[in-house]
Parts: C-alpha cells; structure tokens; sequence
C-alpha cells in the first residue's frame, strides 16, 4: 500500500479525489464501508512512520459509514460528501471525543458540543475518521511543537510536514484521508499544504464559521480545508462556509459558488505577481521556490492571463504587525486554561500558585513565549508602541491590498519561501517566524488565500503556489487556482 | 454641567472640610438570557445549572450578543439624559477562578453611552460620566479558616450567575454628601425598576454599589486623592460607609498625613472600611478591542422607537401627584413605591388626595399593594371621611384589602365595624374619668405637656374598652369638651 514497502523513506499512495468518491457512494458503484475500510487500512499501515493523527476514530467511522450505505440503499442521497472520510486538525470541537490542540492542558479534555464546521461536515454525509496532530494550539510551522511528537512529511519521513496543521497535510499527501480540515491563523493551513504538495485554502475571515474551534488568534483565524485538488477543496468550501449566528465575525452570506465557477478559465484574468514576497529579496527563499512562481506566472500568461509584477510595499511588514497581534490575542484566549475548570490541573497552596502551576506544567515552550510577547505588547506603557502600531500596520496593509485589487483579480506569490526542511532545523524561533511571510498577509487583511501544489524545489521536494484574492474574491481565485493545477499535471 | 445645590445636608465632617463622592452602580439587566449566550439569566437554582457551554467560556466557544441587553441599556440611557453611541467591547484581562474566560467582556473607551445626568427630587443634579455594558462573574465560595480566598482551604465556583448582563453607571464626582449619595441610589432604583431594566433587589445583589470618596477644603475645588469603597449592597450602607470613609480622610489629613489610593472594603457588622489591594500596585487589565464581536452602532430609527416606548419616568410621575394637590415628600414615596398609578385612579374615582397619601405613605409598603383597585381604595377613604370607619378600622380594612381583594364595605361588614355614635362614645368616656378620679384631677390641672400625656391615657382606656372601635379623633374632641 505504501512505498515505505519499496525501501522509500515516503508514505504516499494515488488517491480517487473527494468528489469522485462521494459520487461513487452516492450511486451505489461503491459502499461508504469499502472507501472507509481502505483508508483505516492506510492509517494502519502508515500512520505509525507519519504520526499525523492524535486520535482515529475507526469504530465511530465505520459506523457512520453503515449508516451512509443504508441510506444510499434505501434511495435517499446522504449529501455531496457522502461516505467521503475526512480528518479534522485536533483544535476543532467534537462532541464526546478528545479535543487536545495537541497540549498537555487539554489532554483527554471532551467537548460538549461539535463546531459548527462538524455540523456540517456530518449533515453532508462526510464521515469522520480522527484527530490530526498540531504545533500546540496552532502556533508553529513545523509541528514539532506537538505535546505529543511532531509529525513526519509523508514525501521524506526526516522533513517537517510544515504547520501548525501538519498532522492535516500529512494525512491527505499520505493518503490517510481525501479531505482534512486545518486551522490558518498565519499560514498555517498553506504552509503545511505548500510543503506536503496538497492544496490549501484559507477562506475570507468570516466566511468560515469560528464556533468550535480553538482559538489562538481570533481576529485572523478561519477553518479551511487541505485536499488533494483544486475541486475538492471548492466542494468543500461550499460545504462548511456560509453564515453561522453562533460566530459574530460571520458573514451573513451563504459560501461563494465557486463550484460552478471552476471551469470558466482565466482569459483575460488580471494576475499580480507581488514583487516583495516572489524576489531573491525575500528572507530565506530558495531559487527553486522562485523558479516555480515564475513559470506558473509564466503559465497563467500563456493560457490567456494578464499578469504583471506589482509592489505591495507593505506585505513584507505584515510579519512584524502578525507577531504583535497574533500574540497578544492568543495571550487572552489562552487565559483560560488555569485549571480551575476543565484540562488539567496542578496542585498549589493557593489559588493563584495552582494556577501558575498548571500553566507551567501544561504548555510547551513555544505557547509560554507567545502568551509572554503578547502579554508584553498589551502591556500598560508599550501598548501604543507595540499592539497599538501593529494595528496601524494591518490598516495601512488594508487599504494597499485594497488598492491593487482594484487593478488585479488576484495576486500570486510562493506559499512558503522553502520546501520542507529536515526535523530541528529550525530551532531558532525567529528562523522559524521568517517561514510565515508569504501568508500572514492574507489573515492580517482578511482576504482569501490558497496554496496549489506547483512542481517541486530542493531534494524534489513539492513547491507550493499561493492565489490571494480580494475580501469574498473566492471565485477568481479558485479560478486561477484551478488553472495552476491544470497546468503543473 | 453645572451642579445645582440645593440645601445641603448637615455635614457629617468637622468645620471646614467637605466630602466629594462619585458612585458606580453596577446593576444586571432583567433579560431572559445571558449577556453572549442562551443560558437563563435568573437568580437562585443549584449551583452551576443556569450555564451552558459559552457562558462557562469552553474552548471554541464565542459570544453573541443579547439584543435585549442592548436595547435596555440604550433606556437606561435615554433616561439618564445620556448620549447614545456607536460602541466596542473590549477584553479586561486578569485571573481569577470565578471568571470563566480569565477575562471580562466590558466596554472601555467607546461605551454605550456617555455625558448625561440625574436630578434628584432634592432638585440636585447628578452628572452621568458613562453607563456601559458588561458581563457579570461567577461567585465563589471560600471554605476554610477565614472564608476569605487567600487562606481558604478549597473554594466552590458557581457560573450562574457568570455572563449576567450588566450595566456599569458611573457618575461624576458631583456627589456632595452620603444623604445625597442614598437620594442618587434610590432615585436611580426608581428609575431601572420603572423602565423594566433592573428588578431593585439590592439584597439579591441585583444592583451593587461602589463609591468613590475624597475630602476637601470647603470650597475648594480641588479633587485630592480618593479611595473606591467596594461591597456596599445596601442604601443604609451607601450612607455609613461614606460618612465613615470621608471621617478617615479628615482624620489623617488632620494628623499630618494623607490617604493613599486605593480599593476598600466595606465590614458592615465592623462598620468601617478595610484596605483591599493598592491602586498603585494595581493590576494592567491589558484592555483589548474583543475580536470575537463586532461593534455595536444602533441606528437612530431604533434608538428613537425605543425612546418612543419609554414609560414615564419617577420624576414626571411625582410632578403629576404634586399637581394633584400631593405634598412632595409623599409624592417621592408613592412614586418610589411604584403606587402612583393607584392614587391617580384613586382620585379619579374622586377620594381624597391627602387620606389617600396618607394610607399609601403610612400603611401600604407592603407586597400586593400595586395589585389594589383605585376604586375600592377610593370607597374606603370615602367611608373614613363619612365616619363609617375610624381610622383605626379603616387600616385594618386596608390591610386585608391588600390580601383578598375584597371590597372594603364587605369586609366592614364582615367584621362588624360600624362607627359608634357620640353619645355612646360620651357614656364610655364619662366611666373612664369616673373610675380615673386622680389621673382626671391631674389631667384639668396640668400643663399642655403632661395634658398631651394623659390625653394618650384616658383615649386609650376608651379604645381598649371599645377594642378599637372608638374614633380616636371625635374622643379627642369630647375629652376637651369636658375641661
């Protein structure tokens, strides 16, 4: 099943893409139960090289899918993911299963209720089959910051599946699932998807509801799907997007019908190629990455683009904004894991020694440093210097992204400026950082975003390509995206 | 604002200081649910019941807004003469087990509403700084040595009452002494019951106060350093504590020294304040724009129509009773009693004004008076003033009115009163002074005051012969008579 068996240091096997199966499921030329049973067979085979989910949930799953294949026979159409198996990063809120954001704080913590993302998921007939590891609440790029281990890059088992929903990526390259379900609070559903050669979308903030799901960042946080094609990732889209009156930050709007749109081609399209984040300038980028940006732009012009270079001077100062703001809201949102409720708890003679005690022992280094640099930065006397200038920065990026979507349909740029690099090599937290600057503008300006595998780069290792849109330009960009996928086949 | 100042109240400090007092009354908002959630905001029920799943701020869970919540908060400030604007929540950061999400939604630099004031019946006016919207905490329960949190031995949370919409209203320091600050809190109360915001129930901690005391030199108009006092639930508290507070500040200015600012709590079995934590070592709440919500901007159409449906305000109410012929002080009462609706139906039926006043001011501070009819409230004064009921039987009467709803003629009836006539009354009088002969002695010799005395002596005897019966101020008359 999987090359592991060939002597290969991968796990990857071919995959049917989700809209094949779920057709297939719905009418009847294959049962829910047979697609299942070989995906639980693959996890078997390889998930203990590849380490991608915290929990499977085989016997919930097959359940599940008895009941899509009873439906099927009785006539009824279980939905447009009908029988498709799907993972979801382990910070996403299932009802009675284990929901950890891979940490030690929330180890065996249980959900009461499913996000609404779940709700969904389940009501088109999609089938859960586990929990995919993570950096510890999402914050990293590697999944190395994992309580529980990180998680190996299918393509090279001694990489990083990139991250922080590296488990996610992992799980569609090695053919674990056909569909995964991540979290993109800085890039972190295209990064991972750039480095394990799937695709990657981060929605329009909003466009995704946010209830039940963990927060790290919650003014740049959007649920998105990682899969094995530009048309599984627009079906499942439409599936989870849409107004949620649980979220506030919810667009009152169904999805963008993006599905239909898929096919209409790019002629005439207007694509900028963003100078700061595609040139030899960039922080750490390797030719090879460059290379590849510049034939899809190549590409997109032979097929009937206009594509031109543009400057957004701005874009390369979303990464400092990002690491003010990301942190000073995850300091928040993680306050309330102080043992006092629920997760774990450390004893102390006091109230506040217990709390401090919990913390200490319950979360990774990389969660302390961010709760400590966004504490910092809300700080009385650095407040205005710090969150209060990154927020300037985020408007002011704002409003140049908005300028040259006047002139562009979409903006094309490298999804992460290296291919995925070996376990540790990325110890120093700033060099790690430097790996999220192609992506934290799309969150910090709210637009969409989505990565398409587009050849490979160093150690033929997958090179991913990023389409940002404007706010609600899904369609354009799936369009573009769509394209880029025609043409690297 | 110019602060009017009517008469002031005697000074509880010594020659030459004056206290100044800003109040922030926090009170919860009468809604169905929650402030962001969909769990009952209702007082009382076990432990941990009226929760759900973001009211205990479980991981992934977001808030949505109330809006019942807001629409009573734009009343409180329509009726607080304040301006209502476009508003942010914002994150108040700080760690403490009865908050679920170790921090509180509460609105900071742009609230809800801003600048108004209050006139009190006094005629004083009180400046509003801002009444913003807030969610409520849980409660803990300290077991162990001191019940205090610092040395308890476990301690029990309860949500219930966690995510309970609040209002904050804060006034500006205008506030010139602890009668005053008691006006302020009553007139206010007044004000939240009538528009349906607040149910009044200071003892269940619905409505809290902090108050904010300094002193100064008469006159000046300097503000020195003030100290918040916390925990004071309720208005014999407000005055006490204030007085008490403002002592202590002279006290130590007179000694040489001066207070330092900070957070004090109130003992009201101790009757002092106590040193909470210092303000200088305050902690940074980190306040933040609450990226869960998006602002809040009522339209100006929805601000009017809710301006539209305001009830009558306390103040308009007892201008209506003075203009009927009430005197102030029982205008204040009925109408802080909520009573005023009855005495207008009362005098619609076409009873007297003054024994109507008078039975709502002295006899009817009790649960269900609301519930009387004005009419028959209007025949029982009427059957006072005719001298078919003493006043004796006529606050009996009103009593079980208030009960059983019956009509003050059957009960009457039913219990056998009838005015007794004058000769009747005369023969008992006469028995009394007979069997009486010093005390009636004394009683013709003496001066008004022991007279006063004696008076009370021989009606008495006269009531306890008739059980009541007897109309005390026809016995008055005959008693006189006959010196």
């Amino acid at each position: 099943m999987s090359d592991k068996a060939n002597g290969e240091n991968r796990v990857t096997r071919p995959q049917s893409s989700a809209v094949d199966l779920a057709a297939s499921i719905r009418n009847g030329s294959v049962s829910a139960v047979e697609v299942l049973s070989q995906y639980l067979d693959a996890i078997d085979a390889g998930d203990s090289e590849v380490r991608a989910f915290n929990t499977v949930l085989a016997e919930n799953a097959l359940q599940d899918a008895t009941k899509i294949d009873e439906q099927v026979a009785a006539g009824n159409d279980p939905g447009p993911l009908a029988g498709v198996p799907v993972a979801l990063k382990d910070n996403l809120c299932t009802n009675a299963i284990p929901t950890t954001c891979s940490s030690r704080v929330l180890e065996r913590w249980k959900p009461p209720y499913d996000a609404t993302v779940v709700t969904r998921l389940k009501q088109a007939g999609a089938i859960i089959v586990g929990k995919t590891n993570l950096d510890e609440f999402a914050m990293g790029s590697s999944t190395e910051n994992s309580a529980f281990g990180p998680t190996r890059n299918p393509h090279n088992l001694e990489r990083v599946p990139g991250g922080s929903s590296g488990g996610s990526a992992a799980a569609v390259a090695a053919g674990f699932a056909p569909v995964a379900l991540g979290s993109d609070t800085g890039g972190s559903i295209r990064q991972p998807a750039a480095l394990c050669g799937v695709v990657g979308l981060k929605p329009t903030y909003g466009g995704v509801s946010r209830y039940g799901l963990i927060a790290f960042a919650s003014s740049l946080d959007q649920v998105g799907p990682l899969t094995n094609t530009v048309g599984d990732s627009a079906l499942v889209y439409e599936v989870i997007g849409g107004h949620d009156r649980r979220d506030s930050t919810s667009i009152p709007e169904p999805p963008q019908p993006v599905v239909r749109c898929l096919e209409q081609g790019i002629e005439g399209m207007k694509v900028g190629v963003v100078a700061e984040l595609s040139g030899s300038s960039l922080e750490g980028v390797e030719p090879e990455v460059l290379a590849r940006t510049r034939e899809a732009a190549d590409a997109l012009a032979a097929a009937g683009a206009k594509v031109e270079t543009v400057s957004v001077p701005s874009s390369v100062a979303g990464l400092s904004a990002y690491y003010m703001i990301a942190p000073a809201e995850a300091s928040s949102n993680l306050a309330r894991y102080d043992g006092v409720r629920y997760g774990q708890r450390q004893p102390g003679p006091n109230t506040a020694a217990m709390m401090a005690a919990t913390r200490t022992a319950g979360f990774g280094d990389e969660v302390k440093r961010r709760i400590m640099l966004g504490t910092y930065a809300l700080s009385a006397g650095y407040w205005d210097a710090f969150y209060g200038q990154a927020q300037k920065v985020r408007t002011l990026m704002i409003n140049q992204f908005d300028e040259v979507y006047q002139d562009f349909d979409v903006l094309l740029s490298p999804s992460s400026p290296c291919v995925a690099f070996p376990l540790g090599a990325k110890a120093d937290p700033m060099t790690m950082y430097i790996n999220d600057v192609c992506t934290v503008p799309s969150n910090l300006t709210g637009h969409p975003a989505i990565s398409v595998p587009f050849g490979t780069g160093r150690d033929g290792l997958p090179v991913g390509v990023q389409v940002m849109g404007p706010l609600l330009g899904e369609i354009p960009m799936f369009r573009v995206a769509r394209a880029l996928e025609e043409i690297a086949r | 604002m110019s602060t009017k100042t009517t008469a002031s109240e005697p000074s509880i400090l010594p020659d030459g200081w004056e206290v100044v007092i800003g109040l922030e009354v926090h009170a919860e908002l009468s809604t169905q649910t929650k402030m962001f959630s969909s769990a009952p905001n209702s007082f009382g029920g076990a432990p941990n019941t009226n929760v759900d799943p973001v009211s205990l701020g479980l991981p992934g869970t977001l808030p949505v807004l109330n809006a019942k919540a807001i629409e009573l908060a734009i009343r409180i400030g329509l009726a607080l003469n304040c301006t209502v604007q476009r508003s942010v929540f914002a994150r108040k950061n700080y760690f403490y087990p009865d908050m679920p999400k170790d921090y509180q939604i509460s609105q900071y630099e742009e609230p809800i509403n801003r600048d108004g004031h209050l006139e009190l019946p006094s005629g004083a006016v009180v400046g509003i700084e801002r009444a913003h919207l807030e969610e409520d905490t849980g409660k803990s329960t300290h077991v162990g040595v001191s019940g205090r949190i610092h040395d308890a031995g476990y301690s029990l949370v309860d949500y219930n009452r966690a995510g309970v919409p609040l209002i904050e209203i804060v006034t500006r320091p205008d506030i010139t002494g602890p009668e005053q600050a008691k006006e302020y809190v009553e007139e206010l109360r007044s004000i939240l019951i009538a528009i349906g915001a607040n149910d009044g129930k200071m003892e269940e901690g619905s409505m809290r106060v902090d108050a904010n005391v300094s002193v100064r030199p008469c006159g000046s108009d300097e503000l020195r350093t003030r100290c918040e006092i916390k925990n004071v639930n309720s208005l014999r508290s407000v005055g006490r504590a204030i007085t008490y507070e403002a002592r202590r500040h002279v006290e130590l200015y007179e000694a040489g020294e001066s207070p330092s600012q900070q957070t004090r709590h109130w003992d009201e079995e101790a009757g002092r304040t106590r040193a909470g934590r210092s303000k200088e070592q305050a902690e940074d709440y980190r306040y933040f724009a609450d990226p869960d919500l998006v602002a809040v901007d009522p339209s100006p159409q929805w601000i009017a129509e809710i301006k539209a449906s305001m009830p009558r305000l306390p103040s308009a109410r007892r201008v209506t009773l003075v203009d009927a012929g009430g005197s102030a002080a029982a205008a204040a009462i009925a109408v802080g009693r909520g009573l005023d609706d009855l005495v207008m139906g009362a005098l619609a039926e076409g009873a007297d004004i003054d024994r109507v006043l008078t039975h709502v001011v002295n006899n009817l501070a009790v649960d269900g008076a609301d519930q009387l009819s004005p009419s028959h409230l209007a025949s029982l004064v009427d059957m006072e003033l005719s001298g078919a009921l003493t006043s004796t039987q006529a606050k009996q009467v009103l009593a079980t009115m208030v009960q059983t709803g019956q009509a003050p003629g059957d009960i009457a009836a039913d219990r056998g009163f009838e005015a007794m006539d004058s000769s009747e009354l005369e023969a008992m009088l006469d028995s009394v002074i007979a069997n009486n002969p010093d005390e009636w002695s004394t009683f013709v010799d003496a001066d008004d005051k022991v007279r006063g005395r004696l008076q009370g002596f021989f009606v008495g005897q006269v009531m306890k012969a008739t059980k009541g019966q007897a109309d005390g101020k026809e016995l008055n008359r005959l008693l006189r008579s006959k010196l």
